[in-house]
């Protein structure tokens, strides 16, 4: 029992983040529907960019709490990343919008390699850890563990959830998102700027990646060059899952997933009789993927379009 | 001259080269150099095979080298100390190359419905399950070795002839990487032949019209799931089959040498070089495995140069591969030899 309560806090903590990022996904998706496939990487720049200043401010024997500096590592990669997901949005997306499909999917897939190298170029290889700067404490619940990491992971995640619910719903931009996914050429007539909308869509998700990179860093105590491709791949399932264009389903399909993969890993080896273990915790996000795809293309939440599946 | 008659001549001229090439490139740049030549070979047959699945029947692949993972370790299996076991290359390519086929089927049965990026999704996420499954089952049962590999893999040996030695012939003195060139070269060409009879044939306009409308090419009477099907597992029958060869080229494999990075690598050679159209697909495969390795020249200019290398060729390499498949989609997306029929869809829009 105790063991069923630490993986469900496990995975929801890490579905969290899948959801966060899967938000970024949905949003872009649902507008262009192009798969963006760069988006894990700036996930990865944002962590990558807050451990840069982090780092930076602790070397300078800055003397502030560990907290304070972690958020200002924070707001430093917001905004970078934010730049960073206009930029690519201008220079590697735009240019195609009236291309085939599959120009702008392997420009996506040229934008990610790039994005990959040059944080390589500028971080090395290696990993990079994060400094134990957040409170290390852990409580008890239902006789499993929760730290506070975990804790500062779950309240960020859902306030920006709720905050982009209500960003999408409520206010005048939100309208202008919704009407421009429903149609770019009709939101036109309506007196919505199309460029603008999906530049601001790309800012926001990125904006969002940024925190979902810091978090993720956090969490695991590292960061790589490489943490966004997987990460991306498994927010881009969590989105897939909920019925991609659909907010409320990125956020379900990544807390589901982030459940799905640790009650996966945990339980696999006792299902399998030891056949399988638990580095095949991997699997179980394209597992997934594929069964929801066969058995409802459209996801959970998300309603069946002709022209997708 | 007539055009027939210079068509010949260019054949000849094509054959004669193709053939004094391995010779050339040993005398002129190395034995590593021929190496390269025998692993652009390969690409080419793997991107061949990709086109028959993404160029013909207009099938987003992006877990392709899954099927050329089931062919090299299915080789090194069956013919390497790992099982004891040395069974013969005739027996074993086949057996490769049709077990690659019935995961091509595998893959495609369940898939059916599935169109364009969501197709590409899937697949992606077969291949790195593939992939995982690869880098994981040597427990409990040792089946693949798991990350290190498969070491020790026979080379091809033809009725006793190894491709794997130097041999005398006629006076010449060929190389083993000569001998895989032109081995190589003759199943390269093979499968090139087979493809350009595949696109004129029923099959192949069958797959076009798929390409082109589903719903328009299923009122014609077309069964969309047999062909369909068959474009998957032709396409992964020569995925095995390369590497089936691959593996007893190499020598040593490991899951290292099949992940997503191969995968979308060859499909961007068939995409640079113009896909569905097959020398434009032969020219982005031997594109891609060539300028790769001439950039590690980039270290000795920068030593020329600045005095020292700045950044290391290594790493270089990813980053100009992807600003170049980025500038290629924005400034030339059909490719560098287009098809006819691809040339005009741009056009259109």
């Amino acid at each position: 029992m105790d063991i069923l309560v630490q993986q469900l806090i496990n995975g929801l903590v890490l579905g969290s983040v899948y959801a966060l990022v899967a938000l970024g996904y949905t949003m872009v998706y649902g507008i262009l529907e192009l798969i963006n496939f760069a988006h894990g990487e700036v996930t990865m720049f944002g962590a990558m960019i807050a451990l840069a200043v982090i780092s930076a401010l602790m070397g300078a024997g800055v003397d502030l709490p560990g907290v304070v500096i972690a958020l200002l590592g924070l707001l430093t990669a917001i905004p970078a990343c934010m730049l960073l997901g206009y930029g690519i949005e201008r220079l590697a997306y735009r240019p195609l919008r009236n291309a085939p499909r599959l120009a702008p999917l392997i420009t996506a897939i040229g934008v990610s390699i790039v994005l990959q190298n040059i944080a390589m170029l500028i971080w090395g290889r290696q990993y990079i850890s994060f400094p134990p700067i957040l409170p290390q404490g852990h409580h008890n619940l239902l006789g499993a563990r929760i730290t506070d990491v975990q804790i500062l992971i779950l309240i960020t995640s859902v306030v920006l959830m709720i905050a982009l619910t209500l960003l999408v719903k409520r206010t005048q931009l939100g309208r202008a998102m919704r009407a421009t996914a429903q149609s770019p050429q009709l939101a036109g007539l309506m007196g919505v700027n199309a460029n603008h909308v999906i530049s601001l869509t790309f800012i926001i998700g990125s904006g969002i990646a940024a925190v979902a990179g810091v978090l993720v860093s956090a969490y695991y105590g590292l960061a790589h060059y490489y943490m966004g491709f997987l990460l991306g791949l498994k927010a881009f399932s969590a989105a897939v899952l909920g019925g991609i264009g659909n907010l409320a389903g990125a956020m379900l399909g990544g807390l589901l997933l982030g459940v799905i993969e640790s009650l996966g890993a945990g339980y696999i080896g006792d299902i399998t009789g030891g056949f399988l273990g638990s580095n095949y915790q991997d699997v179980f996000a394209f597992f997934v993927l594929i069964v929801v795809l066969i058995v409802r293309p459209s996801g959970l939440l998300g309603q069946a379009s002709h022209d997708r599946a | 001259m007539t055009a027939r008659k210079s068509a010949w001549l260019t054949f000849v001229a094509l054959a004669i080269g193709l053939a004094l090439l391995p010779f050339l490139v040993e005398a002129g740049l190395g034995r590593s150099w021929v190496r390269i030549m025998d692993l652009a070979l390969l690409y080419v047959m793997l991107a061949v095979g990709l086109n028959i699945v993404v160029g013909y029947a207009g099938l987003l692949d992006l877990g392709y080298i899954a099927f050329y993972a089931v062919g090299a370790y299915c080789y090194a299996l069956l013919a390497s100390p790992h099982f004891g076991l040395h069974l013969p290359f005739w027996l074993l390519l086949p057996m490769g190359a049709a077990l690659a086929g019935l995961f091509g089927l595998l893959l495609g049965a369940p898939t059916l419905r599935l169109r364009g990026d969501y197709l590409a999704i899937v697949t992606l996420g077969f291949g790195e399950i593939i992939r995982i499954f690869l880098n994981n089952l040597n427990a409990p049962f040792n089946l693949t070795n798991g990350p290190q590999g498969v070491n020790l893999i026979d080379p091809i040996r033809i009725a006793g002839f190894s491709l794997g030695k130097t041999h005398h012939i006629l006076g010449f003195t060929v190389s083993s990487p000569q001998l895989y060139y032109y081995f190589f070269l003759i199943l390269t060409l093979v499968a090139i032949f087979v493809a350009l009879r595949l696109q004129d044939s029923r099959i192949g306009r069958a797959w076009a019209a798929i390409r082109e409308d589903e719903l328009a090419a299923q009122a014609s009477g077309i069964n969309l799931r047999n062909t369909k099907l068959l474009a998957f597992a032709m396409g992964a029958t020569f995925g095995g089959l390369a590497g089936g060869l691959f593996a007893g080229f190499q020598g040593f494999i490991s899951p290292e040498s099949f992940n997503l990075m191969e995968s979308i690598m060859i499909l961007c050679m068939i995409v640079l070089g113009g896909m569905g159209n097959i020398p434009g697909v032969v020219l982005g495969a031997v594109m891609l495995t060539v300028l790769p390795e001439a950039l590690r020249y980039v270290g000795d200019l920068q030593r020329s140069l600045l005095g020292h290398v700045v950044v290391a060729p290594d790493d270089l390499r990813m980053l100009m591969f992807g600003f170049a498949l980025i500038l290629m989609m924005l400034f030339r997306p059909a490719g560098l030899l287009p098809s006819r029929q691809r040339k005009n869809e741009f056009k259109h829009d």
